[in-house]
């Protein structure tokens, strides 16, 4: 079991109504792929936020691939597209 | 040097900064403002991840460092509320020579834009990430990768 802070941003943070939270997952979610699965499987909204290929990871403040890896204490941000500037 | 700050900057003395006397012969500025979005409210919230965004705007500086012989370099990103026709964002470089300052100011916004971490929220309406600033920033990657 590891626990791990998610941050929420922009229009994901505005869909699920949350800009974090702590969580324990269960060992078999290790990747971010995995995670995304575990949250969309919460339904609606969180199914269309974590089933859209377009929303982003970072992992310790690093962008992240599906294939990163998740680990206790890690700091796992999702976010949309970038559109400052 | 890099800032993301609420209050608004003064483009006179951002430039008087970049300035070193008798060495440079460049100085290239880009500012972003906000346009008028009266029909869906007016005006402009930025959302930015703190440290995350702090540091990717530290990466680009240092690749544009690497890339240029530039003298000064600065960003700085407005975040909050901000009203129409306010300034949103500044780039400036100062160089010996105005290729090097325009390459770069031109390469620092283009990359900003589609991997700082920052949002647009227009009324609201949370902004999509346009695919000609993709394009844009992966003109510079692709020219890149070709010099290697």
């Amino acid at each position: 079991m590891a626990r791990i802070k998610i941050l929420y941003f922009a229009s994901i943070a505005e869909a699920v109504g949350s800009a974090s939270e702590l969580l324990n997952i269960p060992d078999h979610i290790a990747t971010v792929k995995s995670l995304k699965s575990h949250l969309a499987s919460r339904g609606s909204p969180w199914a269309s936020c974590f089933s859209e290929s377009s929303t982003k990871c970072a992992v310790n403040q690093v962008l992240a691939t599906p294939d990163s890896s998740i680990k206790d204490g890690d700091e796992v941000a999702f976010f949309p597209p970038v559109t400052g500037g | 040097m890099i800032s993301i700050q609420q209050q608004d900057f003064s483009l006179a003395d951002e430039y008087a900064n970049l300035n070193t006397p008798g060495e440079t012969g460049a100085i290239v500025t880009f500012v972003g403002r906000v346009r008028d979005f009266s029909d869906c409210g007016g005006g402009l919230y930025l959302q930015h991840f703190p440290g995350m965004a702090e540091k990717a705007l530290q990466r680009i500086a240092d690749q544009a460092n690497k890339r240029w012989a530039l003298q000064k370099l600065r960003i700085i990103h407005r975040v909050g509320r901000l009203a129409t026709n306010e300034q949103i964002v500044l780039v400036g470089v100062a160089s010996a020579h105005r290729a090097e300052a325009f390459a770069a100011c031109e390469f620092i916004i283009d990359i900003l834009k589609t991997q700082a971490p920052f949002w647009k929220k227009e009324g609201d309406t949370w902004l999509e990430a346009k695919a000609s600033d993709s394009e844009a920033a992966d003109h510079w990657l692709a020219e890149k990768t070709g010099e290697q």
